[in-house]
């Protein structure tokens, strides 16, 4: 914090437009550049350096693991054991892979959809009863996902569709932030006087949505899909108690299975640290991509 | 986020200044349209949200009676004896309490670093901003179970590559797991959570500052006077995330149990909620699942209204 102090010494202010022009750009002090520089290399020591031992482990055979530097590489055994992960007991990591990706895409995919389509609605058409189906949906924001696993299992035991895709993927497609963000953003960005240009025009209420509001509301809407996305792929809770199949599991659940039989099966080790480093690669991989559309609409709930 | 806060008393308040206080009919245009958009959503979220609280709090008010101690087992209405229950299960109020100690530090140490660092970024006092923002944020595409089974070998005391301390700490121990677990999901949600507020700090228009800059306040002066009451707004959505997190911790502290004995399988509330109803008691675990979802709902609910309050004043 000392840093930040340090630059109350920097009197005049930086860049500025005024009639007579400023005498002298004044610079922020260097110690509070130092401070402030120091302070983030610190931290992204912390935050980088579990994924970077996460990644030299997985080069590494097992025997390696514990034998060499554990921050730095010995033999590069990546591929090799990529191959074992992917051969183990027919593959079934790959599986939970692919279902981790099913479960958390498609229903990413619906659960924006349905939460824009809805949240457009809210925000630019009167009905009665409006109102209140917003603030039922904000208490839903409130209420967390974990505790509504519980009462799901019992309800899909009901009608015996526990340990299914369904009873993992059907609950994922309600995503009550998702209204409140487009909502929010559909007032702020879908000009009234742009659906009413599209019905002179003679264009449906329905795709009026889908050719001109949706271009306008994407930002928000890659957000909701990114969140939604993330919150299905690290879901636990609900397909911890939902699924006894391994071969419906998400990777999280998988990976969780095989980390509880380490002390009775000690090769799994190895697959669990391999496993971990591949499973986060497709989230790293998608943030990435969607950087630009994420780092617009991600204040979007918040400042208003 | 000030919508859910008092929408009944803001309509009553509204009522005497609106010329048209009468109840009159809205005329609908696009009924057709309307419900093409809002009823995918309305039954889903009835489906998946409604039913289930409905579902959870009809459950936690049987009780299984059965004719002697092999005889068949019956559900029968027992009123608010799963509560009374709830209320004298001493494991599950430890376990509350564990998860707001929990809050209470963690909360405030991972709000406060994803606040430095939307302040600095937000400066002139960085050089590779890009870069920093991304790898504060990587940990977040980190699921909270491999985050967790990642940390649990960092903190061995023999597989660790620190081990220099871990074997001289143990951080998996009854004393510190509590903040061993603390640590894996403030390191897992800093960098969204600093997102959130520097997205905040962003749409802050700069003109805002230069007055300030040309009075002479500093960096600091301005983080600390303007930027932080302008963004309070997304502080305070990241502190009602944070909080109804915490109460939910579960994914965590499951895997420790593999790494440590000290995490019993009554740690957290859900891990409560989940070992009940394994056993199964799925009515308790009912109604401990709606007593910790009402305990949430006050505590952000309570959490927003005093925030508020404070940037009235």
């Amino acid at each position: 914090m000392s840093a930040l102090t340090e630059s109350s010494v920097a009197r005049s202010a930086k860049r500025v437009k005024t009639t007579t022009p400023a005498p002298k750009v004044a610079k922020e002090s260097p110690l509070s550049r130092i401070g402030a520089m120091t302070v983030m290399l610190v931290f992204t020591l912390y935050f980088l350096v579990p994924i970077w031992w996460l990644f030299i482990a997985g080069t590494k055979s097992s025997s390696q693991f514990t034998s060499t530097n554990p921050l730095w590489f010995a033999d590069f055994n990546l591929f090799a054991n990529i191959g074992n992960l992917v051969a183990y007991r027919d593959g079934v990591f790959l599986k939970w892979m692919l279902n981790s990706a099913l479960y958390a895409g498609a229903g990413a995919l619906l659960a924006t959809l349905f939460a824009g389509m809805a949240g457009y609605a809210l925000a630019k058409y009167r009905f009665p009863g409006r109102e209140l189906l917003f603030n039922i949906v904000l208490g839903g924001v409130l209420v967390p996902a974990t505790a509504l696993a519980l009462p799901l299992f019992l309800i899909f035991s009901q009608v015996s569709l526990t340990n299914t895709f369904w009873a993992v993927f059907l609950p994922s497609l309600v995503s009550p932030f998702g209204v409140y963000l487009t909502r929010i953003f559909a007032s702020a960005s879908v000009p009234d006087e742009l659906i009413e240009a599209a019905r002179l025009d003679g264009a449906g209420e329905v795709r009026t949505f889908f050719t001109v509001s949706v271009k306008l509301m994407f930002p928000a809407l890659v957000t909701v899909f990114l969140f939604q996305f993330v919150a299905i792929w690290n879901n636990f809770f609900l397909p911890l108690i939902m699924l006894r199949d391994e071969t419906l599991f998400p990777v999280t659940l998988g990976l969780y299975a095989w980390n509880s039989q380490v002390n009775q099966i000690p090769e799994l080790r190895g697959y669990v640290l391999i496993g971990a480093l591949l499973s986060i690669i497709p989230l790293i991989i998608l943030f990435l991509l969607l950087q630009r559309f994420w780092r617009n609409g991600l204040g979007a709930g918040s400042v208003k | 986020m000030s919508a859910p806060a008092l929408p009944a008393a803001d309509a009553r308040s509204a009522a005497p200044r609106s010329p048209a206080p009468k109840p009159r009919k809205i005329k609908v245009s696009h009924p057709k349209a309307i419900a093409v958009f809002i009823v995918p959503f309305a039954v889903l979220f009835t489906l998946f949200y409604l039913v289930p609280i409905g579902y959870a709090i009809y459950q936690s008010l049987l009780v299984v009676e059965r004719d002697g101690t092999f005889g068949k087992a019956t559900e029968v209405f027992g009123g608010l004896t799963q509560y009374i229950a709830v209320f004298q299960n001493g494991p599950f109020w430890e376990s509350i309490t564990r998860v707001l100690a929990f809050g209470v530090v963690q909360v405030p140490v991972m709000l406060g670093l994803a606040l430095l660092f939307a302040l600095l970024l937000d400066s002139p006092l960085l050089r590779g901003k890009r870069f920093f923002r991304l790898a504060f944020f990587v940990p977040y595409a980190v699921p909270g179970v491999i985050a967790a089974i990642m940390w649990g070998f960092l903190y061995s005391p023999n597989l660790s590559p620190f081990t220099a301390v871990t074997s001289n700490i143990s951080f998996l121990s009854a004393d510190l797991v509590l903040w061993a677990i603390a640590n894996v999901v403030t390191w897992v949600y800093v960098g969204y959570n600093m997102l959130i507020i520097y997205s905040a700090l962003l749409a802050i228009p700069t003109e805002i500052y230069e007055a300030a800059r040309l009075d002479g306040a500093g960096q600091m002066r301005i983080a600390w006077s303007i930027k932080i009451p302008l963004i309070m707004p997304a502080i305070v959505l990241t502190g009602i995330f944070s909080i109804i997190g915490t109460l939910q911790l579960l994914a965590e502290p499951q895997v420790f149990r593999t790494f440590s004995s000290a995490v019993t399988s009554t740690f957290t509330p859900n891990l409560m909620v989940y070992s009940t109803s394994s056993i199964p008691n799925v009515n308790l675990a009912a109604a401990f699942s709606v007593v910790l979802a009402l305990a949430t709902f006050v505590l952000s609910f309570s959490f927003l209204k005093f925030t508020q309050r404070k940037e009235g004043k």
